[in-house]
């Protein structure tokens, strides 16, 4: 029973996640900002209109936003949120978790490239080149946790955690995992230090330069797919920092789909303070990022 | 080995990341004046269970030299020689990120070979101090100005120094006391003797000195 809890929750409220992150944003700017149901209003009003495709394109295109979404949903069903355990769960199922966004990630890369505007290849350049930078980080970070927690599947690594193992020696490669997630995080879902999701001037935009000549409801599709993807991470980062198992699948949920908001709290405010990062310094961010990545599992394996 | 020990020598591996990868001089400076008090914390935590005065001496004595004598010596010497802020490596940062990965490789698996002579939950102190000496010695070679060169030998000391503090009981406090005036009579040397290269050169790029001809 508890099992069917996350996908659910997770497709009902990913979407407000970004509006929570625009909301405090606006907050900071003194602004009064886009209602927080913002990014459901527009995937309804995509879903009602038709798509157009440009002659250029391929069955490609067409079929970009499908699997990224389809992806997308795969990859949620292996992921636990906090006490409430994946549909899901197999050893070796964060390998495929991680690789799964990464076939979402190539459908759209393809995509873009499939219309043959220039714009679009140069965003689908960057966003390959900050995902094989951001993925060894992400898999070191996984690594660092499995070896920590001695569980190769994602369901047994987060029930492994608690706010005692934080705190306890091992702890500190917890948390260093944890940075190195969080720097993931960021650069997956072209957060601010990466990539600022609200510049629309095509020479400084990662992902929202690959979706432009998407339209409708293939529009809608990787909007709502880029949405599961922020909460999928999320809940990555935030099982790991508040590992809260109380029992109750109610206080359970609670607890998870609280942390999200935090997080997206978190991100709202530092995308307030920051600036967006210069394109040469991405790699260093980046490669420190894997740096503490590998300390981690450096350490616990040392510990062991 | 406590959960503090062990966020404080994960602190210290971070710092000396961080000098890898700062561009800035001033943040070098910083990050090893701040490496100094995680320094000077060290034998407190390592060897809580029997403080002693001459613990508490040296503790004191290092963080003082270390964290506020040193940074300000350099500081003064970055200011009078009107150096630029970058450190101008030779080695790109995110290289000499990859470089120091290797050496904490080679540091663990040299420090697990090692025959482990202090106690149980001091272990990690000695790749830690192997992996701070091999970033100084780094940094010696890595890096342009002269600046950065004498910031690559206080890591280098602070190496050392971490190594002492495995096997701190043993070690009597005037050998201690002995290295920490050397290095400062020569980070002292060397303050002077960046300063009167710039005034004659005006530059400290030491990589143009070896085209010094009479």
């Amino acid at each position: 029973m508890r099992t069917l809890v996350h996908l659910p929750l997770a497709l009902l409220l990913a979407p407000l996640l970004p509006g929570v992150i625009h909301r405090v944003k606006a907050f900071f700017g003194g602004r009064d900002g886009v209602p927080l149901f913002q990014l459901y209003y527009d995937l309804a009003r995509l879903l009602r209109k038709g798509a157009v495709y440009s002659r250029t394109t391929t069955w490609v295109f067409r079929a970009g936003p499908v699997v990224v979404l389809a992806s997308t949903l795969a990859a949620l069903t292996l992921l636990p949120l906090g006490g409430l355990p994946a549909l899901m769960a197999f050893p070796g199922d964060l390998l495929l978790f991680a690789y799964l966004l990464a076939l979402g990630r190539f459908f759209m890369v393809l995509a873009a490239l499939d219309t043959g505007s220039a714009f679009e290849g140069m965003g689908a350049s960057r966003e390959v080149w900050y995902s094989a930078l951001a993925e060894p980080a992400l898999l070191l970070a996984l690594a660092a946790m499995a070896r920590q927690s001695g569980a190769l599947s994602l369901n047994d690594l987060y029930a492994s955690l608690s706010p005692e193992s934080l705190y306890t020696p091992g702890g500190p490669a917890l948390l260093l995992a944890a940075a190195a997630l969080l720097v993931v995080f960021l650069a997956e879902n072209a957060r601010i230090p990466f990539d600022d999701p609200n510049t629309h001037l095509e020479l400084t935009m990662v992902h929202e330069v690959m979706i432009l000549d998407h339209s409708g409801p293939d529009l809608a599709f990787l909007e709502y797919a880029s949405a599961l993807k922020l909460w999928a991470l999320g809940s990555l980062l935030t099982g790991l920092l508040l590992p809260l198992h109380e029992g109750g699948t109610l206080i359970d949920a609670a607890a998870g789909v609280g942390g999200l908001v935090l997080l997206a709290v978190g991100v709202g405010v530092l995308e307030s303070c920051m600036a967006r990062l210069r394109l040469t310094r991405v790699s260093n961010l980046l490669a420190a990022a894997t740096a503490l990545a590998v300390l981690a599992l450096m350490l616990v394996r040392r510990g062991a | 080995m406590s959960f503090w020990l062990e966020a404080l020598i994960v602190l210290v591996v971070l710092s000396n990341l961080r000098v890898l990868g700062a561009s800035r001089i001033d943040a070098c400076v910083r990050t090893v004046a701040f490496q100094g008090v995680l320094l000077g914390l060290l034998p407190l935590l390592a060897h809580s269970d029997a403080l002693t005065v001459r613990l508490f001496l040296q503790a004191g004595a290092s963080t003082f030299i270390k964290a506020l004598v040193f940074p300000w010596l350099l500081g003064r010497a970055v200011r009078e020689a009107g150096v630029q802020r970058e450190t101008d490596p030779f080695v790109s940062y995110t290289a000499s990120l990859a470089a120091g990965i290797l050496f904490l490789a080679v540091a663990l698996w040299l420090g697990a070979r090692l025959p482990s002579a202090g106690a149980e939950e001091l272990r990690l102190l000695v790749p830690v101090a192997l992996f701070t000496i091999l970033v100084g010695l780094f940094i010696i070679v890595a890096r342009r100005k002269a600046v950065t060169q004498v910031l690559g030998y206080l890591v280098l000391e602070n190496g050392i120094y971490t190594f002492g503090m495995a096997f701190a009981e043993k070690q009597p406090l005037l050998v201690e006391l002995g290295i920490l005036l050397d290095v400062f009579v020569a980070v002292f040397v060397m303050g002077i003797t960046i300063y009167h290269i710039s005034r004659e050169f005006d530059h400290i790029d030491a990589d143009r000195l070896s085209e010094l001809r009479d």
